[in-house]
């Protein structure tokens, strides 16, 4: 990572450590930017997947935490009706197939699971 | 069984469930307009290269270095740091608060990771565990001690619980020997763990220590 004059020299690596983090992350600042939801109700639905992970045995040390905020993204998509999870399911399931119809090495379009 | 694929077609191995998923909500979402994929990529340029804590080592080398910009700071940090062009995203408020030789003040965020991004960028793995999310409230003092950080016991230790309207920056003690460095070098002092109160600023000696 290129190192700046003045950044601290604790810095314990990249912001994000794969790139569906950074991508899931900025599709809430988006998001949000956007006025679909405030930050309180952001941050209430982030706090509540927190416990409800936490409850379910996830030891939370920080590495698991974009996998809560992702979970709270798909919530509050629904709690604003952004999307329904009928719709997010079907999805999925069309970039899995989109994935296996595509040659290796080739871009992968969602298109390609037509086939 | 060793890992052989079939190889009868050609295809290309599906990422993990968490990708898809990230893939399926961010697909539908620019589908029906509500984001921007441009827009997009500029929120993670500026998280990941733009904002740090060198923001934030700044304001603090400016407060050291400048008595009127430590007032304003400490009477409205929010306004005090948009003037140097730092302004929150989620319409929080920031308030800066001051280590003195009496009182040490230390950051956490109970119920999530509230953190001030427009002046620290996105907070460290430790900031975000449930460890330090409870024992920065339980056990202060065996936290900071476990950063290397031993406080006289007569200093009075304040814990600031961030919430989504208000964000806390901890305004480190100036190292003594330093009052007539540049701001610029000041920075140098300045650690992102020193603002969330975990350590204290780098002294000239360990900032000489590094170099050798």
């Amino acid at each position: 990572m290129q190192q700046f004059p003045f950044q601290p020299r604790d810095d314990e690596g990249p912001v994000f450590n794969e790139p569906w983090e950074a991508q899931a992350f900025s599709l809430v600042i988006a998001l949000h930017e956007k006025g679909l939801f405030s930050w309180q109700e952001w941050a209430a639905v982030l706090s509540d997947e927190i416990r409800d992970a936490q409850q379910l045995g996830d030891p939370d040390l920080g590495n698991t935490y974009y996998q809560h905020w992702l979970k709270a993204l798909e919530k509050i998509s629904l709690l604003k009706k952004l999307s329904s999870s009928d719709e997010l399911a079907e999805r999925k399931t069309q970039w899995h197939s989109a994935y296996l119809n595509t040659p290796h090495g080739k871009p992968i379009v969602l298109s390609a699971a037509k086939k | 069984m060793t890992h052989h694929h079939d190889h009868d077609h050609d295809h290309t191995e599906p990422p993990s469930d968490l990708e898809l998923r990230v893939k399926a909500l961010e697909s539908l979402l620019v589908e029906k307009g509500l984001v921007n994929p441009e827009a997009l990529n500029a929120i993670i340029d500026t998280y990941e290269h733009k904002v740090g804590p060198r923001n934030g080592a700044h304001v603090v080398a400016k407060a050291w270095a400048d008595p009127d910009f430590k007032a304003a700071l400490l009477s409205d940090a929010t306004e005090a740091v948009a003037s140097l062009g730092y302004t929150g995203r989620q319409g929080e408020h920031l308030k800066v608060v001051e280590n003195t030789d009496d009182a040490h003040n230390l950051v956490v965020c109970t119920l999530c990771s509230c953190y001030p991004w427009t002046v620290l960028g996105l907070p460290p793995a430790w900031y975000k565990s449930a460890p330090y999310r409870s024992r920065a409230v339980s056990e202060p003092r065996a936290v900071l001690k476990e950063f290397g950080t031993v406080l006289d016991p007569d200093i009075k230790l304040k814990v600031w619980d961030s919430t989504s309207e208000m964000r806390y920056l901890v305004l480190p003690q100036q190292p003594p020997g330093t009052e007539h460095w540049s701001e610029e070098k000041l920075q140098t002092l300045v650690s992102r763990n020193s603002m969330i109160g975990v350590e204290l600023a780098r002294t000239p000696e360990s900032l000489n220590e590094d170099q050798a």
